[in-house]
């Protein structure tokens, strides 16, 4: 069972996709169950606390938006830990209140980045395409399978 | 600042999105329930949320994924159901999650006729099926972008 970093990281379709074919999907919720299941000081709305920018400092700059560098301290740990990623070119879900556009480009680059396996589709717009996406995303899982 | 004590530590909660003719929330909500044995089942409108040890939730979902294998979808969510900095009942109106739920939901048909067509297919037609391209969409052309730009005037 490989480690699975899905972007968008909050895709349902992604995490169930993963954890059908039997592998661990990697998104948001695992992070933020973290932080909200950690004692601590109070820190509303969300429970992020002054220390996650500076825990963001390890992958976005000192100069980069502090949003950023907190969404990073969620999302960092889970790229190091990925053993593969699939990735959706250009997902509209992850657009305006959904994101940060500059996070999304930030996580991407890191993905693409790193040496591991990657799949890179678009979401299906046909049935047929539903076919062919399903279809690429088990067979890529399953080449995860016999790599491990 | 005040000490921040957690609730249902150690606990995880999942989304359960049904989307089909046969099978409703409410079918999905009493099947959790008759084998609950303790974990707190939410029906909503798209589903139920489960939260529970990983373990029980593992155990639901297992069972709730054989009433409609290929239109149920499952995924994790962070906080637990009826969190105040997250449930509507204190913030008024959606949460903005739930509108990238609503968008993958707009589609989510296509994926349940891709599960069952890839379900019967031998090793080498999904090899083959994996292989066809699925085109990203074109970047605007220059032509056109200036066309635009003149029109605006």
């Amino acid at each position: 069972m490989a480690k699975v970093f899905i972007y968008p990281a909050t895709s349902l379709i992604l995490s169930d996709l993963v954890e059908r074919f039997g592998h661990e999907p990697l998104g948001s919720a695992l992070s933020i169950r973290e932080h909200v299941q950690t004692p601590g000081f109070d820190s509303p709305p969300i429970q992020m606390t002054a220390e996650d920018p500076q825990k963001g400092l390890k992958w976005a700059a000192v100069e980069v938006p502090s949003g950023i560098r907190g969404r990073m301290a969620l999302y960092g740990p889970l790229v190091e830990e990925a053993e593969a990623a699939v990735i959706i070119d250009e997902p509209e879900l992850a657009f305006g209140c959904m994101g940060c556009a500059r996070t999304n480009e930030l996580l991407v680059f890191m993905l693409r980045e790193k040496e591991m396996p990657k799949l890179e589709l678009r979401y299906p717009a046909s049935k047929e395409e539903g076919v062919t996406f399903v279809a690429k995303i088990k067979q890529f899982l399953k080449d995860l399978e016999v790599k491990q | 600042m005040k000490p921040y004590v957690p609730e249902y530590v150690g606990t995880v909660t999942k989304y359960v999105f049904v989307d089909s003719p046969n099978t409703t929330p409410q079918d999905i909500a009493t099947a959790a329930y008759e084998i609950a044995q303790g974990v707190m089942i939410k029906e909503t409108c798209f589903g139920c949320q489960i939260t529970g040890t990983p373990e029980d939730v593992s155990r639901i979902i297992d069972h709730l994924r054989t009433l409609d294998p290929y239109r149920i979808f499952i995924k994790d969510r962070g906080f637990p159901p009826g969190d105040s900095r997250r449930c509507r009942a204190d913030l008024g109106g959606a949460r903005p999650g739930y509108l990238g739920h609503e968008y993958e939901m707009s589609f989510i048909r296509y994926i349940s006729h891709g599960l069952k067509e890839t379900q019967e297919l031998t090793k080498a037609s999904l090899k083959k099926a994996a292989g066809v391209a699925l085109p990203l969409e074109e970047p605007l052309d220059a032509d056109i972008l200036e066309q635009l730009f003149s029109e605006e005037k």
